[in-house]
């Protein structure tokens, strides 16, 4: 191995693939089989942490950042002048190998950027899966980036191979996508999607009339969506997120703050602060969607197109239904004890385990760990300290507010002296 | 009464089979290094019996399962001072209670040991993530930890799963033994050395092979490099990677030239 030439490529295409946000190495079956390297038909695991708190569980790397695209947001693209490299497929065999005997990662999580046509770029992509799975006898995580546009023959392929495809769709809108990457549309992004889906709803029907069915990508398939690129607001992400969820039975989506790199003046400019509080709201509203049981149309509607930035959106969703509420921790059902705000869904399974032994009481609540400074005013329960009174959703927001400090303390005070200044030039004018 | 065991889990299951045997209403567990708080209390030494304790063992899983006896061996790995004390009591209640008690996780008892369950369970699991095996000239791959608690029984099937065609040896410095997997099987072992404190040093210094530090460096780079930092959150990092537990991480260490 050149070490000095490795350590070169590395370098450049690890500092290209960091904007991919997917880490997650969980949900795949694949078991150590003859003694091989590796398993992954555990939980997830995240190796290490970067200094920006995001996790580091893949070594997550392009093949090349050579790329025939143009799209404004992305750093690779074409016209960026940035210095290019490319890992031949036995290179990215070795370091991923080496790397998961030292448990340094959980496997590996391979993009690239798009040289020649998509086709060859894919196809170089599912060598590098192939020779890890047969000549390595690797059982470790593989999450292998479909390339818009590859051939149906190619992702049936791929997906023999990875734990784990992912298209990102990258822009929420399709006005926004012809706006920043003139040269790509929709249907080439949706294509691979598409045929990842039918072959996993294939291997599953397969799979009950022939136990030796090959498994085909056991960890699903996934997506991302830049955040405050083109101006979109939470309801037209949430609303495609939702699409993506029930028409390709995406496992996740991903939702990635544009983080400026170009003077492009279609977006952002660069020093402009990365939107990671709305990035955070939209992953709790995607949380709710998924797990909690909520509708999109009651968190997202034409009345209120964007999520709060100062409250979470089950809370906004309970101040705004006050009607509901208080629900009684010791006979609510289910569905309404996970639409307490500050009540998460382990909260929720302890409240039902233990109801069945005990009658709930508010200090048994506490033990639990419901955020109580949120869940008081809107539960029924013995021995309660809180006297309940008739108050309007503002009174509550404001007394909740009172009571809590952010880490994101900063970004409101930022929105709120904007505010300001804009009533201010209002009653200037007038 | 006050009892000394051997602080083994077979020495304080003996414990509980003798609560129950010879009626002892006050039972109190001292470790071999505890002194005797009080001078005219009397003092018996447990002899710890595989028996007794494999029976105490049947019965908490007649009445409670694999996850009573999954439970009670974690929180005993926990070490704590009150660990024993707790323990007793529960298991006093689970037997009283014909093993209901476990199923309630609203009771005091039951809630103290699922929380200390949970510091276990936490522990095991950074400990999956944040060992780093060095490379020895051998082929062998070695790493050294010092976990909170006594976790590292609790890592073997996964590393054994995971590993299954390198040796590997996990040596806990702190607790001096560590289990060694020779590709067939896995053995607990013990190193016969004067001060394990240095052990960490000297395999970094004398035992690594060839390419080892080639590897930490490229592993070192590639962290650095996929670090955004525009996002830098210094809170997020350290909540998730706590300063104790840098030493473990090889892209935490100043890199040592040969």
């Amino acid at each position: 191995m050149n070490f000095d030439r490795i350590k070169e490529k590395l370098e450049i295409l690890a500092d290209a693939a960091k904007y991919d946000v997917s880490c997650a190495s969980s949900g795949s079956t694949r078991k150590n089989k003859n003694k091989g390297l590796g398993n992954s038909s555990g939980m997830g695991i995240c190796h290490s942490y970067t200094e920006d708190g995001r996790c580091v569980s893949l070594l997550k790397i392009l093949l090349t950042n050579h790329c025939i695209f143009d799209c404004a947001y992305c750093v690779t693209r074409k016209s960026n002048d940035i210095k290019r490299a490319a890992f031949k497929v036995q290179e990215v065999v070795d370091l991923t190998i080496q790397f998961y005997r030292r448990n340094y990662i959980e496997g590996l999580f391979l993009s690239s950027g798009i040289f020649k046509n998509p086709d060859t770029t894919m196809e170089r992509l599912v060598q590098v899966a192939k020779k890890l799975r047969e000549e390595e006898n690797f059982n470790g995580y593989i999450h292998l980036k479909s390339i818009p546009g590859a051939s149906d023959e190619l992702m049936r392929e791929a997906g023999l191979y990875a734990d784990r495809l992912s298209v990102n769709i990258e822009i929420p809108t399709e006005q926004g996508l012809k706006q920043l990457a003139p040269d790509k549309n929709r249907e080439d992004f949706i294509k691979p999607m598409r045929k990842v889906k039918q072959e996993i709803q294939l291997y599953r029907s397969e799979k009950k009339k022939f136990r030796h069915t090959p498994v085909y990508a056991p960890a699903g398939q996934s997506t991302q969506m830049i955040i405050g690129a083109t101006g979109e607001s939470d309801a037209q992400i949430m609303y495609t997120s939702a699409y993506f969820y029930k028409q390709f039975r995406m496992k996740r989506v991903y939702y990635s703050g544009y983080i400026p790199i170009s003077y492009d003046p279609r977006l952002p400019m660069i020093g402009t602060e990365v939107p990671m509080m709305r990035e955070n709201r939209l992953y709790q509203t995607d949380w709710l969607l998924r797990f909690y049981g909520f509708d999109i149309r009651e968190l997202l509607n034409k009345e209120h197109p964007n999520l709060d930035m100062d409250i979470d959106p089950k809370l906004s969703w309970a101040l705004r239904n006050l009607s509901f509420f208080p629900i009684d921790i010791n006979t609510a059902d289910k569905q309404w004890l996970a639409r307490i705000p500050g009540v998460g869904m382990k909260s929720v399974h302890k409240i039902l385990t233990g109801r069945k032994h005990q009658t709930i009481r508010w200090h048994d609540l506490q033990k639990m760990g419901i955020a109580m400074n949120r869940a008081k005013y809107f539960i029924h329960c013995p021995g309660t300290p809180y006297d309940f009174k008739d108050r309007t959703s503002s009174q509550i927001k404001g007394l909740i507010l009172g009571h809590t400090t952010s880490k994101y303390h900063k970004t409101y005070n930022g929105q709120l002296n904007l505010f300001e200044n804009a009533t201010t030039s209002l009653t200037l004018s007038s | 009464m006050l009892l000394k065991y051997d602080f083994t889990f077979e020495g304080l299951l003996t414990a509980v089979f003798m609560m129950y045997d010879e009626k002892i209403k006050d039972l109190q567990l001292l470790r071999p290094e505890q002194s005797q708080p009080s001078l005219f209390s009397d003092m018996e030494y447990i002899i710890t019996d595989d028996s007794k304790a494999s029976r105490v063992w049947k019965g908490i899983a007649k009445k409670g399962g694999v996850r009573t006896q999954q439970l009670l061996y974690r929180v005993f790995l926990s070490e704590l001072p009150q660990m024993e004390a707790l323990i007793l009591s529960f298991l006093r209640v689970f037997f009283q209670t014909q093993g209901t008690v476990v199923k309630n996780p609203a009771h005091p008892l039951t809630s103290k040991l699922l929380e200390i369950q949970k510091m276990i369970g936490r522990e095991k699991h950074r400990m999956d993530a944040f060992v780093r095996f060095m490379q020895t000239k051998e082929g062998w791959y070695v790493a050294t930890i010092a976990p909170d608690f006594n976790v590292l029984p609790l890592n073997v099937t996964h590393f054994k799963n995971r590993y299954a065609d390198q040796h590997w040896l996990l040596y806990d410095v702190k607790r001096n033994y560590g289990f060694f997997y020779d590709q067939e099987k896995v053995q607990e072992v013990q190193l016969a050395l004067e001060s394990t404190a240095p052990l960490t040093h000297h395999i970094k210094t004398f035992c690594l092979s060839e390419e080892e530090t080639r590897f930490q460096e490229l592993w070192k780079l590639y962290f650095d490099s996929t670090n955004i930092t525009s996002r830098k959150n210094m809170k997020l990092h350290l909540q998730h990677v706590p300063k104790r537990y840098w030493k473990y991480l090889t892209e935490k260490q100043p890199i040592l030239k040969k």
